[in-house]
């Protein structure tokens, strides 16, 4: 290191007078790598391999350097593995700017800064990118372990903090004192997050790219979109019900309906989208069947909310598209709560926009002609829409059709393929033949997605809807009655729609971990996977879902009902200051709370009074114990014992146990009965 | 007031220093009779490296004390009457001219001991007076450019007069500060008289003492009470004594940060004495008088505070 640091600008050649900086501990080294592992590790899973593996090898070799006192390498050499390691970032990623690849270089930068640590300044360095590395974390998940590893990295943190500027001292003392520091902020934290006035998503605008990992119902269908989404154990909603909840067979979550297909892919077409088209739907319901429930929906990045099929009431911010979807003014980017109201016996469009029949029945010509002749067959020989749908459900009812996950590839034709070769796949499949069925057959139907059924939490009667949940159904339109739902997957496999996918897979085929419970130890599981999604939910309801309008509902709760921005942020700078009042005063006042050992000692000799022996205040412990034997020797061994314990705890730096001791002689002195019925042994004087 | 608290494996039970010391002291006793609290003291304030001075009448055993402590520690006696034509090289030592060598000589005065006793040093002047004190508190002395240390251990014990006898120049108080503590020695008591008189006399006892202690004992135990426990609570006590002594309007001074200092350091050493390896509020209680008195001048013009005020003192600081 120089000695003098020259200015590296011309004009101020001269040397500075070198102020010498403080060097960073040797012992404080260990705190600072474990500061950059704990930071980075929750990254790692993240990262590209080559990236996880080059930051584990720098800090690696750091700690090893710290070992054998070993020469940090050279500043070119550290120079040379951040251009490289930049421009590899950079390739990766294609570019330098954005979430991920800003995430990758703080993470580089973490792990490589150990490697020029030789000033305290350093090892501050480290500790602020730490703070702000933690804050990342929350871009990959936002759930509970996510919190804790958090609050544990602060407490690291912190505590390095402590041990950079406090020396050397052990190390359950820095965490002690990191523990109390961070618990003194906990009211301030509290407050904040009471009052801290929200906004409507984040405070600072997130770079595109953030959202890319969210997952959900896509906005077409073909052949093998859906199961990746079957197989994924994430969380697609949750669902509270104001009163009971329906019967599971009912509970079709509508999602975004298709009604344009070109032989392959089902799309929403433009007429059921465009609001130009939208005409206000007419929805005639049975006010018995309607059910109302709040939706905590997950974010998926899409403009469509999942509602009961068929929403009645909907959010204020939302509306129903010409194909019966709720659509959001806005994607849906962050989890929010949404209220509906549903009816489960509906007549929907009774009365249909022309256009939108043409729509339900157009089918690409030249594809699928088997099909086609066979639902000309039926058209030919039913003449009612009822009974040709009846004819295509009792087909896949009596033909061997299997319910599986890994249906076999489809060609070009694909519903041919389907309805007679293979016979093998899952909703989308089905829902799709018997679409295409119906309009071959001149019956205006289209495909819906969206979820079926859910896993009731007894713990917290909340209905939790997976990804795994994730369904297609079928609609076809009949003359003079409107819209009415068909599930052909329900005449294949009837389990499914009555106990859920895990009943409907055959054997083998296997789910997430946890979805699927034969053995009977994993009922005990199971319950413990419902209490952990209950506080789950509680997390995300009350931590992360804590929105503006919670929070307008807490503090009305509170007594500041219609709080504007203003009031929350005096009732906030008010509250702080209040706590900050409190912490003053007990600092100032501290002196006058006794330490344990002189309270039970004033204890011990408040009870001596009784006995006639009166402590002056200037009196010291031994001189009351020499008092004690000549006034009431009766006493005596026990005030010379107290006293004993007390003298040592208080001038001895005496040890615990010493406490312990003292405080059964304030018990003995209140069990203390002197010999003589009714005598003061301290009345009488010694002879 | 022996301490009645003899727990085991704590620092009140007596070490094995304690008990040596104990000894040494009974034998004392033997010589000064009725005198246990002030032979106690004048131990302390050996023991905590500091002076002695005795205030008293001619005749009560302030040079007995002195002997018996010399002797019964091994240490080198001498002893300097002070009069008021005494001049500075009297108790520091003179260099003289040998004339077989061609050179001075120093003849080292009477200073170069281990225990002297200054008898009556109020009587001499004032400039003889702080040559002596410098000594004191320098533990050594510079003559003619060359300084020569004084042995160690250096115990001063000095006496003065009452300061109302005629013929005295009364210790101004910087130099009062030098002696660790002041104490009365005072008649003895009826029984301690009687049996003085019956046998004939302390003083022909004396050669008959022998040494208790090696000659590097003395430094261990002075070590030793160094290491005298002291708790953060006794600190506030002793902080809040002083504190006392400074606002009470009784005392035209307070006690200075020395006079604190040396309160701890004979607390220590009466601790140890009392064979504790802790100071308790009692210790601090029972030197008080001793190491105040002598520092505090009552604001009516009265001279020095008497043991009533020091009791008072004492009365208006609570024990916690």
């Amino acid at each position: 290191m120089p000695e003098t640091r020259r200015s590296r600008l011309p004009w101020r050649r001269r040397a500075i007078p070198a102020k010498p900086r403080p060097l960073l501990e040797h012992g404080a080294l260990p705190w600072l790598l474990a500061v950059a592992v704990a930071t980075t590790l929750p990254h790692a899973e993240f990262l590209p391999r080559w990236l996880t593996l080059v930051c584990g090898a720098a800090l690696a070799g750091r700690a090893w350097l710290w070992l054998k006192n070993g020469r940090l390498p050279r500043r070119w050499l550290l120079a040379l593995v951040v251009i490289v390691g930049v421009a590899g970032i950079g390739w990766q990623y294609r570019a330098l700017f954005g979430r991920d690849p800003g995430i990758a270089l703080l993470v580089f930068f973490m792990a490589l800064k150990p490697m020029e640590m030789s000033e305290r300044r350093d090892g501050l360095a480290v500790v602020m990118l730490g703070f702000f590395l933690l804050l990342t974390h929350y871009f990959h998940s936002e759930d509970i372990a996510t919190g804790a590893w958090f609050l544990a990295s602060v407490l690291l943190l912190t505590a390095t903090l402590l041990r950079m500027y406090g020396g050397a001292q052990p190390a359950r003392e820095v965490f002690r004192y990191a523990a109390l520091l961070i618990a003194q902020s906990l009211p301030f934290m509290l407050i904040l997050f009471l009052l801290f006035p929200r906004v409507q998503g984040p405070l600072w605008g997130m770079p595109r790219d953030a959202y890319a990992g969210l997952s959900g119902l896509s906005d077409r269908m073909s052949p093998g979109s859906l199961d990746k989404l079957i197989l994924s154990g994430e969380v697609a909603f949750r669902v509270q019900f104001d009163a009971g909840l329906p019967e599971r067979t009912r509970l079709y979550w509508r999602g975004p309906s298709f009604d344009s297909y070109d032989g392959r892919v089902w799309r929403a077409s433009f007429l059921s989208t465009s609001a130009a088209e939208r005409k206000p739907a007419r929805i005639e319901a049975a006010e018995a069947s309607a059910v109302d429930y709040t939706i905590t929906l997950e974010a998926h990045d899409r403009r469509w909310l999942l509602a009961l099929d068929l929403p009645l009431l909907l959010p204020g911010e939302a509306t129903l598209a010409p194909t019966l979807e709720v659509l959001a003014n806005r994607p849906v980017r962050y989890r929010a709560r949404f209220a509906f109201r549903s009816a489960l016996d509906y007549t929907a469009n009774r009365e249909e926009d022309p256009r939108l029949l043409r729509q339900a029945l157009h089918l690409p010509h030249g594809f699928n002609p088997r099909s086609r002749e066979l639902a000309e067959a039926w058209q030919r020989e039913f003449s009612d829409a009822e009974k040709i749908s009846a004819a295509a459900l009792h087909l896949f009812r009596t033909e061997k059709f299997f319910y599986t996950l890994q249906p076999p590839l489809l060609g070009e034709n694909a519903v041919d393929e389907f309805l007679f070769e293979t016979r093998r796949g899952f909703c989308e499949h089905y829902a799709s033949a018997y679409v295409a069925l119906m309009r071959a057959a001149g019956v205006p139907a289209r495909v819906v997605t969206g979820y079926q059924g859910g896993e009731l939490n007894p713990v917290d009667d909340t209905l939790t809807v997976y990804q795994s949940d994730a369904h297609a159904w079928a609609e076809i339109w009949l003359e003079g009655r409107g819209w009415r739902r068909v599930d052909p997957t329900a005449a294949v496999v009837p389990s499914r729609i009555e106990r859920g996918i895990d009943a409907a897979l055959p054997e083998g085929e296997s789910l997430p971990a946890l979805m699927r419970f034969e053995s009977a130890w994993l009922v005990h599981l199971r319950s413990l996977r419902y209490r952990w999604e209950a506080i789950n939910n509680a997390w995300d309801q009350w931590v992360l879902g804590y929105d503006r309008q919670r929070q307008h509902e807490t503090l009305a709760r509170l007594g500041m009902k219609d709080a504007d921005w203003q009031s929350m942020f005096l009732t906030m700078m008010a509250a702080s200051g209040g706590i900050l009042l409190l912490i003053v005063c007990r600092m100032l006042f501290r002196r006058s709370k006794p330490v344990p050992e002189v309270r039970l000692w004033c204890r011990f000799c408040a009870r001596l009074e009784s006995f006639g022996i009166r402590r002056a205040p200037w009196e010291g412990p031994l001189d009351l114990a020499s008092r004690a034997a000549l006034e009431s020797p009766e006493l005596a061994p026990l005030v010379r014992r107290a006293a004993g314990h007390f003298a040592e705890l208080r001038y001895g730096g005496g040890r615990r146990d010493h406490l312990r001791d003292l405080r059964d002689c304030v018990k003995d002195l209140a069990s203390f009965r002197p010999c003589r019925p009714g005598g003061k042994p301290a009345g009488e004087k010694p002879c | 007031m022996d301490s009645p608290l003899l727990l085991s494996e704590s620092k009140i039970s007596p070490s094995t220093h304690a008990v040596q010391i104990a000894g040494v002291i009974a034998a004392a006793n033997r010589v000064i009779l009725g005198k246990d609290e002030a032979v106690r003291l004048a131990f302390a304030c050996l023991l905590a490296r500091g002076h002695l001075l005795i205030e008293d009448l001619p005749g009560v055993g302030k040079t007995t004390l002195a002997q018996t402590l010399a002797r019964l520690l091994g240490l080198r006696f001498s002893r300097i009457q002070f009069t008021s034509d005494m001049l500075p090289a009297d108790i520091i030592g003179i260099s003289i001219y040998d004339r077989e060598k061609n050179t001075f000589r120093f003849l080292p005065g009477a200073i170069f001991s281990q225990v002297l006793l200054a008898d009556e040093i109020n009587r001499a002047t004032p400039k003889t007076q702080s040559a002596l004190l410098e000594a004191m508190e320098e533990r050594q002395v510079t003559v003619e450019g060359e300084t020569r240390p004084l042995p160690e251990p250096f115990f001063v014990i000095g006496t003065q007069n009452p300061s109302t006898q005629v013929g005295t120049f009364p210790l101004p108080e910087s130099q009062l500060d030098r002696f660790l503590l002041r104490v009365e020695l005072g008649y003895p008591d009826r029984a301690a008289e009687r049996e003085l008189l019956e046998s004939g006399g302390r003083r022909d006892t004396l050669p008959a003492l022998s040494a208790h202690l090696r000659p590097d004992q003395l430094p261990r135990l002075q070590r030793v009470v160094e290491s005298v426990h002291v708790a953060p609570a006794l600190l506030d006590y002793v902080q809040a004594l002083v504190e006392a002594t400074r606002t009470n309007p009784r005392f035209i001074h307070g006690l200075s940060p020395r006079a604190a200092l040396a309160l701890l350091s004979v607390a220590r050493a009466w601790a140890f004495l009392a064979g504790r390896r802790m100071v308790m509020p009692e210790d601090v209680q029972a030197v008080l008088p001793s190491v105040a008195r002598h520092r505090l001048q009552l604001a009516d013009g009265n001279g020095h505070a008497r043991a009533e005020d020091i009791a008072g003192l004492i009365r208006s600081v609570a024990v916690t």
